[in-house]
């Protein structure tokens, strides 16, 4: 790992101006950061421990929304009482990723920030424009199984590995940032960019700012949510495809629904215009397979990864049908 | 250079370490604890596991200088049921990932105590039991490369068995 120094500032001012200095890096449970420093993939001169900065909490917003802290850790969200109630498919999306040893340590501002799995970005031997802008993408043409298959372009068909996001990403979540000039507030589906030609920039993100608090909206809907992860392994796996679906049905009719999907774009996929065919539609199953059909209609698929567009619409449906059905969730 | 003290296995260490020095090198190199085993370095397989301020992670993750005034248990600070239960059970060939499982299956069991869920837990479930599929949720953060899965598990069971259902 090259050498860097190291600094825990006790308080969000500190913590920004050691920030700003150029090729420092925020750290926060580091199970993301450090493999990548050890990979010589991230190189920072500084990292800057924010672990010490009093984002920790989950707390009440008026209404029946949630303030999660950036600092809060992955297991302690999932966990809270609030969350399971209000929103569980968030808690499921958190359960489903990773390990319990490594959600203790992962803080929620560092899954949002967590980088992809593509083995090309791994691999220094290979030709990757996230790692090395301009050099090209071995994974067009290599193996691309895991591969997104909406929103890619032509340099970068990386996927987002997250879990938490795609729940954040159904729920309307609103990601709260602090830097130099201040306090802003990015909904989450703007704070993850699609690759275009500049797959290197992965975040709105400035240079030094941090992320301090996510926020949920009230969604009574969100009460009957599921999150649905589709992987090689029963656990311990990234998603091929993941859904993240609150439904609300009232006399057959769909009145209310959130959908977001996972392990097919280079960003959490809100199911915009799934959502948009759903609402005021029958509450049956090929209502759910014509809405999910029309969302993946934009797939661009490659060599190994084709499956996923009927995978994602098959776990669509079926997770829909769990939802309206009020069945088990597996 | 730092300088960081924590509690490991009951008494306290002073260490002078490079910010880059993991949690895992720290103990195994500098304090000659070996129970942790560097498996993967990368947070895939769990032979690492420690318990820090009595929760399990992965050691080789974690920078030392992060768990500054932290309190540490390796397999050699452990004395607990499971370890004869492994035994009994057959919970092991090589041994390799074994330090691992135990200070995870230790971590397992209070996060269980604590009301945490799982992915498997039913929405909404209060109180419910330490089932099978439960237990081998909970404890996919650890490989075992000899397969001794089986073993594991009924050594798992007969202990929380004993301690009962939430
Ligand atoms: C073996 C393995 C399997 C995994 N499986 C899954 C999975 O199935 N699903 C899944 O979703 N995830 C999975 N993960 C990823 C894991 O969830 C992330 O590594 C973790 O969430 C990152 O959080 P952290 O606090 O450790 O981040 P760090 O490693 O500390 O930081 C990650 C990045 O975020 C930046 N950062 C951290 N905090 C802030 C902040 N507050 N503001 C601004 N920037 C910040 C850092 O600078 C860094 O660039 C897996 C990881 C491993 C190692
Ligand atoms: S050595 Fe730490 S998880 Fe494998
Ligand atoms: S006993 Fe050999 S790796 Fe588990």
């Amino acid at each position: 790992m090259k050498p860097f120094a190291y600094v825990k500032p006790a308080d969000v001012e500190a913590a920004i101006q050691a920030a700003a200095q150029p090729g420092a890096r925020f750290l926060g449970g580091g199970t993301n950061l450090v493999d990548l420093m050890r990979e010589g993939i991230e190189q920072p001169d500084t990292v800057v421990d924010v672990t010490g900065l009093p984002f920790d909490t989950v707390d009440d917003l008026p209404g029946g929304g949630l303030r999660i802290g950036a600092l809060v850790r992955n297991s302690a969200l999932a966990a809270d009482r609030r969350v399971r109630e209000r929103y569980p498919m968030l808690s499921q999306a958190v359960l489903s990723g990773a390990s319990a040893q490594l959600r203790n340590m992962a803080t929620v501002g560092g899954n949002l920030l967590q980088r992809t799995r593509c083995p090309y970005f791994y691999d220094h031997a290979s030709a990757c424009n996230k790692r090395e802008p301009g050099r090209g993408c071995d994974a067009l043409d290599g193996f691309n199984r895991g591969a997104a298959i909406l929103g890619v372009s032509a340099s970068c068909v990386a996927a987002h590995p997250s879990d938490l996001c795609v729940a954040l990403a159904a729920l309307d979540a609103v990601v709260e940032l602090r830097g130099q000039d201040g306090t802003r507030r990015v909904p989450l589906t703007d704070f993850h960019r699609l690759p275009g030609d500049t797959p290197e920039v992965e975040t709105v993100l400035a240079p030094g700012e941090l992320v301090t608090a996510v926020e949920l909206p009230p969604a009574p809907v969100a009460a009957n949510s599921r999150y649905r992860k589709v992987r090689d392994r029963a656990s311990y796996a990234f998603a091929l495809v993941s859904v993240a679906a609150a439904l609300e049905v009232r006399d057959g009719v769909v009145t209310d629904v959130c959908l977001a999907l996972g392990g097919v774009a280079p960003r959490p996929w809100r199911a915009t215009e799934a959502e948009r065919l759903l609402v005021g539609g029958p509450a049956d199953e090929s209502a759910y397979r014509r809405a999910a059909e029309a969302e993946l209609a934009g797939a661009s698929t490659r060599r190994d990864n084709a499956f996923k567009a009927a995978l994602a619409t098959a776990t669509i449906v079926a997770t829909l049908r769990e939802l309206s059905t009020g069945g088990d969730p597996r | 250079m730092t300088q960081i003290r924590m509690n490991v296995n009951g008494s306290v260490e002073s260490l002078d370490v490079e910010p880059w020095v993991s949690l895992l090198d720290a103990l195994r190199e500098r304090l000659g604890l070996t129970g942790p085993k560097k498996g993967c370095d990368q947070g895939a397989c769990g032979a690492c596991t420690v318990l820090a301020d009595g929760l399990r992670i992965n050691a080789c993750l974690a920078l030392a200088v992060q768990y500054d005034g932290s309190e540490i248990t390796t397999i050699e600070g452990v004395a607990h049921p499971l370890q004869e239960a492994f035994v009994r059970h057959d919970g092991f060939q090589c041994g390799y990932c074994t330090p691992g499982q135990l200070c995870s299956a230790i971590g397992m069991l209070a996060e269980y105590e604590a009301g945490m869920p799982s992915a498997v837990t039913p929405p909404g479930a209060g109180a419910y039991e330490l089932s099978e599929s439960e237990v081998r949720e909970r404890m996919s953060g650890n490989l075992c490369r000899c397969g001794a899965y089986n073993g594991i598990l009924d050594a798992i069971m007969d202990v929380a068995g004993e301690e009962g259902t939430r």
